[in-house]
């Protein structure tokens, strides 16, 4: 099939469509798209017509968060506020060996169905699978993509080690606000400001602290899992909210460790295969970027605030050691091992394990992992929960809730002792 | 003072209350709420209030329905597993192990090192719920159904994962006429196997086992198998008198502990207080506007019907129809024009040949003045009601179906029927079946399932459903299968929806399903516009206005939707006739006639198939349950030696054995991507002089012996029979197992990438972290790159070395030579076979039919052996990869990265360009990447003008509604002049 190409003419005339994964991370990411010349809009619809939408014209058994995601996009167009005619979509594209990476395809044969194929969609992928004339990342963009992570991940670590203790309500949403413009407004720029920058950690930092918050004790429970329903309210019922709601904290390993698993996959696959040396190069290259910055990032947190800073990923060979080979690549792979890892030793005993149901690595990496993991850290406190559109919330909640007594009932034993 | 402590247990199906004090139980009751969980609460609290009324209460609720009258009234909350591992605690600290089976939860807690609470997941299988739906399957009380597990001799393997999959299972036993206390006893231990696999995930169950819950406090039955299959004594198995009431009594003691003190008082009027919470499910329009709207729509409904004529005054020739269905049995019975003379519609209560034999002795005496000229039967029960009647015909449910509904509209275009269990559907072009869509293992919510509910509710199916035709705010309860349905409906209870609006839902659900998850249409243009809608459920009106609805078009029902079936049976008999009279039993016969069922185990060939024989009274026997024909009813099925690559592929395999036990032995067990490199490493280890034990094809003993270890029970069937095969490997005790983690499959050039799927990629990983039984085997899992020669050298020789004696470099290079060629040698030799398949096709005119599937569906386990079915049915047999070399890779729309899909791909291509040859897909369940290989190779057959067939397998061990598809698709060609 011939696919629809976006050109250079359309650049100028054409919106382009982000779905959204990352409410926070990806406000930042369309501004950045709209600093280069393309006019992105970051979707907001959410719903049970994203839901229907996505079952009407995706495989049911395709995994949910393609029905998501096709869902939230036709779900869009069909409301009228868009001129289909000078509309394109945009879907990162992971190129694995995960279904994951059919999304784009089964994104088209939607809009065929729906007779929308002359709409052009664009692949975001670093493995480069499909070139567009009018749509090229730039490695500025790159750059600034990467301080948009970074940034997300602090104001996302920060905003929920706070909500749930704050004096007064919806001081935190403020702070995150406010941070997120003035952040767009720094990358804006055409040179960027690095001292600004960096200085800026600590600001945040800073300024979060002083929001003014109750002293309790709480379960912290982590997040982790498939991506898409990791980090989407709508792929994950809203996870964080019910969380709140139940007064507990929740910690969710950033965005930003999910570049690192993408970049280190290239080093490993050289260390297994001895494949692409350079592309190995070039990959340590951008992790010493991204990994003095979180360094950075960790320091100004702790220099200016009590707040607990977001861990980078460093050691992922002892963080997997016992559970799993790196060498696994597909979906989230190694990573959602050392995410788990990283929050048990540091403290993080309670972890939610989000996924599609019938995830395929999922089945490998969270459910095959789990009784390691159990039996080697006795405190673990760990609940696989599977999302998809016939799952109700009343029994998410359920399995939420039973891990929540059994996390609360170790505080009240550790408290005692 | 004295203090009373309350605990409320408001479950999935019943209210708990539960009143302790010092530690005594003063009052427990339960009743069933049916959705009404504020006025039984209130009704429990009330009867209990003498006992209360002058102490200080300390209350606690609990359970899955419990949490929105706990916020509203203000009362504590507790969840439910924690509290019963609270009270197990306290009561019987040495307890090692907590197995609480509840109406639609299955729980385990596990005390002993770190404590771990678990719930079942998604899938309600093996619950309070599904041995209840089970009883009402077999039409017995759950009683009843104990007692007779109690007599039972014998097990059958039924699928435990999913009521829906049991049910699959067992219809076909009472259809065929297995003993009712055998099925009784096999649903319990699939209950069994539910909770192991389902449930503890590799974790063991063993020390001191607490078993709660009421199904385990009722059912003696179930006890039995539980004990027996865990292999606990008295001691170590535990049935506290407190079992039914346990998590009441769990809420009671955590009540004590953490709850304030009150009045009773003070709780029953915050309860009465207490409002529904604010309606926050997702609401579908109403069904009907007004009943004006309902009186046309019956009006225009009524002209689809038949002609009528008194079977009293009629004669001449008469021609009758049965139906046996899966739930039901079903007669027609039609004059020389099509009139009906007689029809019958009903339950088959489980025992479809005495129903049957009920009204074949009616007809017949009916029939004294006409003559009976042909007789068919179709359904599940076709072949034994034939045989046991000696009916003249049977034919497959898809084309009888078809016959009538061209009776109420020639020009049919698509034909949807919805029976007790299964979904139908399908496309006409030019007059024959185009496309045919069957409900897939998994979402058979049909019929039964609202019949299944309207029980619960205390009603029948009639009268529930009828309350729902003016649901002001009907529920949407989603689309995907009953047990998911069931979680809607506690949802949809909890935001206080009615009953009317519950049953509204339900019949939306339905059709949900059917448009959604079978048909899969997006637009009703795609359906055409001559619609004809039939089977039981669409004699609800509430389902029929709900199709409507969601598809924008009006359709044609006719007046006899429930016995379509049935009456084009009669339509195929009349046509079909082929001499005087019908070789039906007479009516003295009919009297005489009598039927008993024995099982035994067929010993024609290794499978040894647990068959059912049927004896009719003038010494005619039945079997049924054999796969093949080889021994029992010959004559009735072709036999013959058609070519099948899958049989070769198997004989193969089976040659690689080798026997020489004075050489070290290397493992490699045969599973997943093995079945296609067995070979490979064969001529490797040869080649380093050792034994390669592959352990055979799959087997359901050392299945159950590897289950305990499978971590995701949703994971597809062929990878969890990889724990079975490794089990078998570790009892031959090799020096080693050798099981590599491969990304990448071979490259064959044919695509993108060449990626394996992540469960064979990654499936030794799995293997590794969690079965205990490889500690004392060395487990070698490298990862490899098949396609780097360099990379394989210097993996294996640095992953091998430590295991085998003198090993260098140079040896493990010419190993790999030898790999490589004896590997290609065995591509070439089935090649060579495939081709010799189509010619001899080609000689004989047979139809060749590709089974496209991935390397592992050859294992007979896997496949429940549909190659041979296809043989029977009068297919040569040709594998996808064969297919796939004798023709080019087609463009495809998809990212095609992965190695098995790309031979599937151009296998599809192979079809089109063949005139003789079809293709069958064998998707395993809950292979996630057929989710996009399934519409891709649909479409390449489309462009071609091919049928496209899909066969979706899991553990279900029948074949029926596999046979129903391929005989489907015979009639199919056959109509279409292709065969």
């Amino acid at each position: 099939m011939d696919r629809v190409l976006f050109t250079k003419e359309m650049r100028s005339e054409y919106t382009i469509l982000l779905p959204n994964m990352l409410p926070v991370h990806f406000k930042i990411i369309e501004k950045i798209f709209r600093i280069y010349g393309y006019n992105a809009v970051l979707l907001e619809n959410t719903g049970n017509a994203v839901i229907s939408a996505g079952l009407k014209y995706v495989h049911n058994d395709a995994c949910y968060p393609v029905q998501l995601i096709v869902g939230q996009f036709l779900d869009a167009l069909a409301s009228g506020e868009y001129d289909t005619h000078k509309v394109a979509l945009l879907l990162t594209q992971t190129g694995g060996g995960c279904r994951a990476s059919n999304y784009i395809p089964v994104l088209r044969k939607a809009l065929k169905d729906a007779g929308m194929e002359y709409i052009p969609v664009i692949s975001l992928n670093a493995s480069g699978l499909e070139a567009n004339p009018g749509f090229k990342v730039t490695l500025p963009m790159l750059k600034r993509s990467a301080y948009a992570c970074i940034y997300g991940d602090l104001l996302m670590s920060l905003k929920n080690q706070c909500l749930p203790y704050e004096a007064v309500k919806g001081t935190t949403e403020e702070k995150v606000g406010k941070w997120t413009e003035i952040l767009c407004s720094e990358l804006a720029k055409k040179h960027l400001d690095k001292k600004r920058l960096k200085n800026m950690y600590g600001e945040i930092a800073a300024d979060f602290e002083s929001i003014e918050r109750v002293k309790k004790i709480i379960p912290k429970v982590g997040i982790v899992g498939e991506i898409f329903v990791k980090f989407s309210p709508l792929g994950n019922n809203d996870i964080e909210k019910f969380l709140l709601s139940e007064d507990s904290e929740p910690v969710m390993p950033g965005l930003i460790n999910f570049m690192i698993y993408f970049l280190a996959n290239g080093i490993i696959d050289n260390e297994l295969y001895a494949q692409k040396p350079v592309y190995a190069k070039v990959c340590k290259l951008a992790i010493n970027f991204i990994n003095k910055r979180t360094s950075q990032v960790a320091k100004a947190v702790r220099e200016n605030s009590s707040f607990v800073p977001p861990e980078p990923l460093t050691d992922i060979e002892k963080l997997t050691q016992g559970y799993i080979g790196t060498g696994v690549k597909m979906g989230e792979g190694w990573l959602l091992v050392a995410e788990i890892s990283e929050l048990l030793h540091s403290g993080v005993n309670n972890v939610v394990c989000v996924q599609p149901f019938g995830c395929l690595p999922n089945h490998i990496v969270a459910k095959g992992v789990m009784k390691n993991m159990m039996q080697n850290n006795p405190g673990a406190n760990i609940v696989a929960i599977d999302y998809d559109p016939g799952m109700t919330k009343v029994n998410q909640e359920n399995r939420l809730r039973l891990m929540l007594s059994c996390a609360r009932e170790n505080l009240k034993e550790n408290v005692k002792i | 003072m004295v203090y009373s402590n309350v605990g409320i247990d408001i479950g999935s199906t019943t209210a708990k209350l539960v009143i302790t004090r010092d530690g005594q139980v003063l009052f427990n009751k339960y009743v069933r709420h049916l959705a009404r969980t504020k006025e039984k609460t209130l009704q429990l609290l009330k009867e209990a209030y003498p006992i209360v009324k002058d102490t200080a209460v300390r209350v606690m609720i609990s359970g899955s329905a419990g949490l929105g009258l706990s916020s509203s009234a203000k009362i504590p909350y507790i969840q439910e597993v924690f509290a019963t591992g609270e009270l197990v605690k306290s009561l019987s600290p040495d307890t090692d192990v907590v197995i609480e089976l509840g109406g639609e939860d299955a729980k385990i807690i596990f005390f002993k090192g770190a404590l771990d609470e678990r719930m079942n997941g998604s899938c309600a299988g093996g619950t309070g719920a599904f041995i209840d739906q089970m009883a009402s399957l077999m039409d017995v009380t759950p009683d009843e159904l104990d007692e007779l597990s109690l007599k039972a001799d014998q097990i059958y393997p039924i699928a435990s994962r999913c009521g829906v999959f049991a049910k699959t299972d067992i219809q076909p036993l009472i259809n065929q006429g297995a003993r009712k206390e055998d099925i009784a006893a096999s649903i319990y231990q699939a209950v069994v196997n539910q909770t192991v696999a389902g449930l503890a995930r590799g974790r063991r169950i063993e020390g001191k086992i607490m078993f709660l819950g009421g199904p385990l406090y009722y059912n003696k039955g179930l006890r039995m198998r539980f004990t027996e299959s865990l292999g606990l004594d008295e001691d170590h198995a535990q049935f506290p008198e407190y079992a039914r009431y346990s998590v009441a009594l769990g809420a009671a003691f955590c009540a004590e502990k953490e709850s304030r003190t009150e009045n009773i008082e003070d709780i029953i009027a915050r309860l009465e207080k207490a409002e529904g919470i604010a309606v926050q499910s997702d609401l579908l329009p109403p069904l009907f506007a007004s009943e004006n709207d309902y009186e046309e729509f019956k009006k225009r409904h009524s002209k689809a019907d038949v002609q009528r004529a008194d079977i009293r005054s009629y004669n001449g020739n008469a021609y009758l129809g049965i139906d046996c269905g899966s739930t039901t049995t079903k007669l027609a019975l039609i004059g020389e024009n099509g009139e009906l003379l007689y029809t019958y519609y009903a339950s088959n209560k489980g025992n479809p040949v005495s129903v049957v034999k009920e009204q074949l002795i009616n007809i017949r005496q009916m029939c004294q003045d006409v003559n009976i000229a042909a007789c068919a039967s179709t359904g599940y029960g076709e072949e034994l009601v034939k045989n046991a009647f000696r009916l003249d015909f049977g034919l497959v449910e898809t084309s009888a179906h078809l016959k009538a509904a061209k009776h109420f509209d020639p020009d049919v275009e698509f034909l949807i029927d919805i029976g007790g269990q299964d979904i139908k559907c399908f496309k006409i072009k030019d007059g024959a079946i185009d496309n045919i869509m069957l409900n897939e293992a998994c979402s058979s919510g049909c019929g039964s399932f609202l019949e299944t509910f309207a029980h619960t509710m205390n009603m029948s199916i009639e009268e529930f459903s009828r309350i729902g035709l003016f649901s002001k705010a009907p529920v949407n309860l989603g689309s995907r299968c009953t047990v998911f349905m069931n979680s809607s409906v506690k949802q949809a209870q909890k935001n206080g929806a009615t009953v009317e609006d519950i049953s509204a839902g339900l019949s939306c659900s339905v059709i949900n399903n059917a448009l959604y998850k079978v048909i899969r249409i997006n637009n009703p243009d795609q359906l055409g516009r001559h619609i004809v809608v039939q089977g039981g459920t669409f004699n609800n009106d509430a389902v029929l206005r709900s199709f409507e609805m969601q598809t924008g078009r009006n359709v044609t029902r006719p007046s006899i939707a429930g016995i379509m079936g049935a009456y084009g049976a009669a339509l195929y008999a009349k046509e079909k006739r082929k001499s005087e009279s019908s070789s039906l039993l007479s009516l003295q016969e009919l009297c005489d006639f009598f039927h008993t069922v024995k099982s035994a185990r067929c010993a024609g060939c290794e499978n040894r198939c647990m068959v059912t024989v049927n004896s009719f009274s003038d010494n005619r026997k039945f079997v049924s349950g054999n796969r093949c024909e080889k021994i029992f009813n010959s004559g009735k099925g072709r036999q013959n030696d058609y070519p099948n690559v899958y049989a070769e592929k198997r004989k193969y395999l089976s040659s690689l054995e080798d026997s020489d036990t004075s050489k070290r032995a290397v493992g490699i067990p045969l599973g997943l991507n093995i079945y296609e490199l067995a070979p490979f490493w064969h001529g490797f280890f040869n080649t380093l002089n050792m034994r390669v034990i592959t352990g055979g094809y799959a087997d359901l003993v050392s299945y159950s012996a590897g289950q305990l270890s499978i971590p995701s029970d949703t994971a597809c069937y062929p990878a969890k029979l990889m724990h079975g095969q490794i089990t078998k490997l570790i009892h031959e005790k090799p020096d080693f197992i050798f099981y590599p983690c491969m990304t990448w499959n071979i490259d064959e050039k044919a695509a993108s990438n060449c990626y394996n799927c992540p469960l064979v990629a990654y499936y030794p990983e799995v293997i590794k972290g969690n079965m205990d039984e490889l500690a004392g085997t060395p487990f070698l899992y490298p990862y490899i790159d098949i396609n780097n020669e360099k990379q394989l050298e210097s993996v294996l020789f640095k992953t091998l070395r430590p295991h085998v004696p003198d090993l260098t470099k140079k040896t493990v290079k010419s190993a790999l030579k030898n790999a490589f060629s004896e590997y290609r040698r065995y591509k070439e030799s089935i090649f060579e076979k495939g081709k010799a398949a189509v010619e001899f096709a080609n000689e004989n005119d047979l139809p060749i039919m590709v089974l496209a599937g991935r390397p592992y569906h050859v294992d007979p386990l896997i496949n429940h052996g549909i190659d041979e079915l296809a043989i029977r049915l009068g297919f040569a047999v040709i594998s996808e990869d064969v297919a796939a070399r004798m023709a080019r890779m087609p463009s495809v729309s998809v990212l095609d990265q992965w190695t098995y899909h790309s031979r599937m791909y151009a296998s599809a291509s192979f079809v089109n360009q063949t005139p003789r040859a079809q293709l069958v897909q064998l998707v395993s369940f809950g292979c996630g990447l057929d989710a996009i290989t399934t519409d891709e190779i649909r479409d390449i057959l489309a462009s071609g003008g091919k049928l496209y067939t899909q066969l979706k397998i899991d553990e279900i061990s029948n074949l029926g509604a596999v046979t129903i598809r391929l005989r489907s698709l015979v009639s199919a060609l056959e109509d279409r002049g292709e065969k």
